[in-house]
């Protein structure tokens, strides 16, 4: 009873007191980022539901404003309503910080277009084409873009070529996690499901500094989607089958947004394949299994954030049955034959060889806005990596991997993007990582890669500067600093006299020696330097302008320093090398652009002069208790690689439109004044569009893609001894095939269903003349026809 | 402010579960470390030798590559010459000599002969090699063998050995495919 009475007294008191209506609240309203005054910023107390304005000074003032806890509501042109609560009279003056950059917010949250760099030279790939490659690879997807091609083995396995550098020469962004996934193999492609990602972008260039210093190639950036803040609930789910390998893949997502902020998605997607077929035979053990699924939960607002993010990915990829041979007398049968040894009938099972990679990632990361200063941010990630390679093996070894790798890494990197200046933003941080490879025992014979343990410690700081509303320009720089310690058996003959190691490096014997064989531990340091420097500027009529250079340098991969075994598909030896460096690279490009949709067009040449090139060319022969087989070794040598992408959007009608790109490069071998192995043929891509946006967005394409023979390619051609016939064969490795030319058909409608949600139909055709071709840039060249003609049928509904 | 507490805690937790997590998986994989020893050469073959007897004349020929692809290049020994005209009856050691005692890989090849077969080819034309033992569908492996001498001269002699053959074939290696496991070619004299 006695608590009753206190509150009736209470609520008597405050009633009492809130009449006190003779207070004044004085305040200033700034934005955010560089304090200055926002005038004009509308100020409401809704608890008196008066107003008032902010003079130019940023100034002001209520009067006559009651005691207590007022409600004050402030908005400004192109900002978000602020709402605060106000303790008066404890409280007379109130700064009020708006966040004033409502356009970047959405340009993030919305449409996700912001350019890393405004002065990068990027491209682009939008969901609505991911879509089309639902069932394919990351590689596939981005080949469709001009200077973008890529390296096969088969055609499951696609690694991503950016002006005909590849592997550990790319930066591959996933969530903004760099990949580490046992990238520097050739068939090693990345392990990233295309279904998590909302857009892919391709920065041709070494220079989004952020990321690492050893981007000679350029950089792949896979983004998920923002969502908006509100609240809702929506997902998708896709269903894709295709005629060529009877198979497809199921992906399905769903996202819960909030509208303080939270969210929270998943997705997972089942792909699965059969033997794919060539126009005139089942390519034998071409099938793949593909299992992904992601989640993450997060918060985000204009002021900070934090982003949780899990995936998984599950791989079985079979390699081509005709592929594994013996010695190189196999691979001349393999070379002169029309067909692959081995066809047989359809099946989805997959037989040895075949590879079996999973790949686990996890990120955390938070952001925070300071007043008057910018973004600061932390991540730190962990990626887990297990590969293994299965091949064809006698007895109680038949179902023990050949390669068995486990690739632990795990980094911590801060970011402080400072933003409160008017006309530069620098961006600056730190990271820290550690590696971790665990050749793992049990598999009955001498490691591919061995143990090894590496730290890497990078500092870098990048800024731009708004010359004036048409021009920026941007310099950056970072310094890295690795250590890779390994653990690794030599054949005592290698060690000391093929390649002379006792000498060079002494320090790095133990003094153990087994079975021929002498147990070590290289240990090499290797400071990198890199930078960039790049300048944008607008034209009036759409036109724009960028130039860029970069400097950046990459240490030798696990595989040019450690290598030593048979590459079986390859017929060959191949042999990585304790004495190789570091390669430096240097390159300019420069892109005109009109971006408009009646007639747009991008022209853009680039010179890249890498000193230290690392390749893997033949040097000799050697026999084995197999036969004769050719040795590969690493080696370095100073290149150049020059091209030009072009790219041209015309609309024909309101209706019509023509796309086209063309790309052409050139790889040269200074040293030795040859051609540079391996560098992808002048190609072109035209398509015409009919799409009638009335008409349920009906879209229809017609698309030929060109690829010409690389007539540019060194020749390593040899001749080997053949038993069987008792004569001197000539071993063509080199030769590339000839030029091809593939049409392919799209077409897609949205239909709307349910109440809120849409149906999308689509109906594709690949290769549609079942045209036979081979492609220089695919290892399995020799031994089989690429795909011949796919009739793809997807359904995706939005709900 | 409400928010950012929230926030705080809840990223404190999720990076405490992160941590966990990656313990856990680190902590998994004591399971196939190998800090200790380093992996046998399981599967290698180091040697080849083909062992004729005529009753009382003995021919070896033994290829020996210790070790294995890389290093050193293997070596050929020929014993000595072929006698004109005559039966031998032959047989294929296959041997892993960096195990200690040395494994006998004949017996896996033995075992799983439907997967297998050797092939010989010689330039001494009128050299005939016979394959004597079948596998489990009736095929010849080519672990066994009679070899019968023709006229005196000199060439080489080539052992095959192929993985996955098409069986049965013509009896050349070209018709049987497969991938080569092994390939050694000896010089050899008939008088």
């Amino acid at each position: 009873m006695k608590q009753y009475l206190w509150i009736v007294v209470l609520c008597f008191y405050s009633l009492a007191y809130t009449q006190n209506c003779t207070h004044s609240l004085d305040g200033t309203v700034t934005d955010f980022h560089d304090g200055n005054p926002l005038s004009g910023a509308t100020i409401h107390n809704e608890t008196a539901n008066t107003y008032t304005s902010a003079d130019i000074n940023g100034k002001f003032s209520f009067s006559d404003v009651c005691e207590g806890t007022i409600v004050l509501v402030v908005s400004h042109v192109g900002c978000d309503p602020e709402r605060l609560e106000v303790d008066v009279p404890n409280k007379r003056y109130v700064d009020i910080h708006m966040e004033h950059h409502l356009e970047e917010l959405h340009e993030v949250l919305i449409t996700g277009t912001s350019k890393e760099e405004k002065t990068s030279i990027q491209q682009t790939v939008h969901k609505k084409q991911i879509e089309t490659f639902t069932d394919k690879s990351l590689g596939d997807a981005l080949n469709t873009l001009s200077g973008v091609s890529s390296l096969n083995t088969g055609n499951t396995i696609v690694k991503p070529m950016i002006h005909g550098l590849h592997s550990s020469r790319l930066i591959i962004i996933n969530n903004n996690v760099r990949l580490f996934d046992q990238e520097w193999g050739d068939e090693h492609a990345p392990n990233i499901d295309i279904n998590t990602s909302n857009q892919l972008e391709v920065i041709k260039g070494a220079n989004t500094l952020r990321y690492g210093s050893d981007a000679i190639g350029g950089l792949i950036l896979v983004k998920p989607k923002k969502y908006a803040p509100k609240d809702s609930l929506f997902g998708s789910t896709s269903l894709s089958m295709n005629s060529n390998g009877l198979g497809g893949n199921l992906n399905s997502e769903l996202i819960k947004t909030y509208k303080s902020g939270y969210y929270a998605k998943t997705q997972g997607s089942y792909k699965r394949f059969g033997d794919f077929k060539a126009p005139d035979y089942y390519l034998t053990n071409s099938g793949l299994k593909n299992a992904n699924v992601s989640a993450n939960v997060g918060y985000s607002s204009f002021e900070k954030g934090f982003d949780a993010y899990y995936s998984f990915v599950d791989n079985e990829l079979g390699i081509l049955a005709a592929s594994h041979i013996g010695n190189v007398n196999d691979l001349v049968t393999a070379i002169n034959s029309k067909e692959p040894r081995i066809t047989e009938d359809f099946s989805y099972h997959i037989e040895y060889p075949k590879q079996r990679i999973s790949h686990h990632l996890g990120k955390l990361d938070a952001y925070k806005r300071f007043k008057r200063l910018g973004k600061l941010s932390m991540q730190y990630d962990f990626q887990i990596n297990r590969r293994k390679e299965y091949d064809l093996r006698r007895g109680d070894q038949a179902d023990t991997p050949v390669i068995d790798l486990r690739l632990f890494t795990t980094s911590f990197q801060p970011n402080l993007q400072i933003d409160a200046f008017e006309n530069t933003e620098i961006n600056t941080g730190f990271l820290l990582r550690f590696q971790q490879n665990d050749a793992i025992s049990g598999t009955g014979v001498s490691p591919l890669i061995p143990d090894f343990e590496k730290y890497d410690a990078g500092v870098y700081a990048t800024g731009t500067y708004k010359l004036n509303l048409f021009s920026e320009i941007s310099a950056g720089f970072r310094f890295d600093f690795s250590k890779i310690k390994a653990r690794k058996w030599y054949n005592t003959t290698d060690w000391e006299d093929t390649y002379n190691y006792d000498e060079l490096f002494p320090e790095f014997e133990s003094g153990i020696t087994s079975n021929s064989k002498t147990l070590t531990y290289p240990e090499f340091s290797f400071p990198n330097f890199s930078a960039n420097l790049g300048y944008m500027r607008h034209f009036s009529n759409d036109f724009e302008f960028f130039l860029n250079y970069g400097l950046a340098s990459r240490m030798p991969n696990p595989s040019e320093l450690f290598s030593d075994g048979l590459h079986h598909s390859a017929a060959r030896i191949e042999i990585g090398k304790l004495t190789i460096g570091k390669e430096v690279s240097n390159k300019v490009i420069a892109s005109l652009q009109r971006n408009n949709q009646h007639i747009g067009f991008t022209i853009s040449p680039y010179f890249n002069y890498i000193n230290d090139y690392i390749q893997l060319i033949p040097t000799g022969i050697t026999t084995t208790i197999r036969g004769a087989f050719p040795v590969w070794e690493y080696d370095q040598v100073d290149a150049t690689i020059y091209g030009v992408d072009l790219d041209l959007n015309v609309r024909i009608s309101d209706k019509i439109s023509y796309n086209g790109n063309f790309s052409w490069l050139r790889g040269h071998n200074e040293t030795n004044d040859i051609p540079l192995i391996n560098m992808p043929a002048a190609n072109f891509n035209n398509s015409i569009t009919y799409y009638n946006k009335d008409l349920n967005q009906l879209s229809v394409s017609l698309i030929n893609k060109t690829v010409l023979q690389q007539k540019n390619y060194p020749d390593y051609n040899f001749y080997t001894y053949n038993a069987i016939t008792n004569t001197n064969d000539y071993v063509d490795i080199s030769t590339p095939p000839s030029s091809y030319s593939l049409f392919s058909f799209n077409s897609a409608a949205n239909f709307k269903v349910f109440k809120t949600g849409t149906l999308k139909l689509e109906f594709n055709i690949d290769n549609i003349f079942n045209t036979s071709y081979r492609d220089y840039l695919n290892s399995l060249r020799y031994f089989a026809d690429e795909l011949g003609r796919n009739v793809n049928l997807k359904v995706k509904i939005n709900y | 402010m409400k928010y950012s507490k929230s926030i705080t805690m809840k990223t404190v937790k999720l990076l405490a579960l992160f941590f966990v997590a990656n313990l856990a998986f680190v902590g998994c994989s004591s399971d196939d470390d190998d800090h200790h020893d380093h992996d046998h050469e399981e599967e290698l073959v180091t040697t080849v030798i083909y062992a004729l007897t005529n009753g009382n004349d003995v021919v070896t020929l033994t290829f020996q590559d210790l070790d294995g692809e890389g290093g050193n290049d293997g070596t050929y020994i020929v014993s000595g010459p072929f006698t004109a005209n005559t039966f031998y009856s032959g047989r294929i050691t296959l041997l892993n000599e960096t195990e200690s005692p040395a494994e006998d890989v004949t017996e896996e090849v033995e075992h799983e002969g439907d997967e297998h077969e050797f092939f010989y080819i010689s330039t001494p034309n009128d050299i005939t090699i016979l394959k004597t033992d079948v596998d489990d569908d009736g095929n010849p492996i080519g672990i066994e063998t009679t070899l019968k001498t023709g006229d005196a001269g000199t060439g080489s002699l080539t052992i095959i050995l192929k993985h996955e053959p098409n069986k049965p074939n013509n009896d050349t290696p070209t018709d049987a495919g497969g991938s080569t496991d092994i390939e050694v070619t000896f010089p050899i004299t008939v008088q």
